[in-house]
């Protein structure tokens, strides 16, 4: 099993830097060509929202992301906001996207979960361990070679 | 690839054509950028995602807040979108019963009623 990790301050421009090493990990884990678009958007989804978390309540700390590859391809992006702001995973219904009352940021947020749950088959999104925050961890098939 | 943005008239539609990656770093340009359409007058907005190779949550978010500032002015609102992978995230997303996406810039400029493509 190999395993790569990077850590970033919560700034959106690391976020692509995130994304691009995700799927070059992704990549040479041997997780299908067709996939990689999926995992890149997912991964960026992830980081974003870590990176909102993280500039809402104020946190200089850094978020992790760490790839594995053993018999499937697996993604931890670790954020260390506050529990209770990780709530929200609901999809937004078509109505309530375009409603004058929904905020930029409420919106976004509801869109991103919709496209990680779209786009990631097992996804799980559960408290650290270890002091306040949550792990979004997502894994997708590799092809054995 | 970075973002890019450029501007053409139409008949009477603004045409924002928009290329590269449109993510949470690079939204904020194209909210600016639209902002300050609909506040220099423009009233039919057409956003051309034929260059866009990366489209996250932000930035659809940054697309349907141009959409309610033109709905506030009795303005309209269309994407113009035919690559199989942006689709995707709109089907997914729902939003693809919120904006009108046309398969090309003719069909969108020609649409009258900006009711959406009829396909």
């Amino acid at each position: 099993m190999a395993t790569v990790r990077l850590s970033f301050s919560p700034a959106p421009v690391h976020v692509r830097t995130a994304r691009l090493v995700g799927v070059a990990v992704a990549r040479r884990a041997g997780v299908a060509e067709e996939l990689l678009d999926e995992v890149r958007l997912a991964i960026g989804e992830a980081c974003t929202r870590a990176v909102a978390l993280h500039n809402q309540y104020g946190l200089p700390d850094l978020i992790t992301v760490e790839m594995s590859d053993s018999d499937s391809y697996a993604v931890r992006v670790i954020d260390h906001a506050p529990i209770e702001a990780s709530v929200g995973l609901a999809k937004l219904p078509p109505d309530e996207l375009a409603d004058e009352a929904l905020t930029d940021e409420a919106l976004t947020t509801g869109v991103g979960f919709a496209l990680l749950r779209g786009f990631v088959d097992d996804l799980q999104v559960r408290p650290v361990e270890d002091g306040p925050g949550t792990e979004v961890r997502m894994v997708w098939p590799v092809q054995r070679r | 690839m970075e973002l890019s943005l450029a501007t053409r008239t139409v008949a009477e539609h603004t045409v924002l054509e928009v290329g590269g990656e449109v993510d949470v770093y690079t939204a904020p340009r194209l909210r600016e950028r639209l902002v300050e359409l609909v506040d220099s007058g423009a009233r039919s907005v057409v956003v051309d995602l034929g260059g866009v190779d990366f489209l996250d949550s932000t930035g659809l978010g940054v697309l349907v807040g141009a959409m309610k500032r033109l709905r506030v002015v009795n303005g309209r609102f269309g994407l113009v979108c035919s690559k199989e992978p942006l689709l995707k995230i709109f089907r997914i997303t729902a939003l693809d019963q919120v904006f009108p996406i046309y398969p090309t810039i003719e069909a969108a400029t020609d649409d009258g009623d900006g009711s959406g493509p009829t396909s």
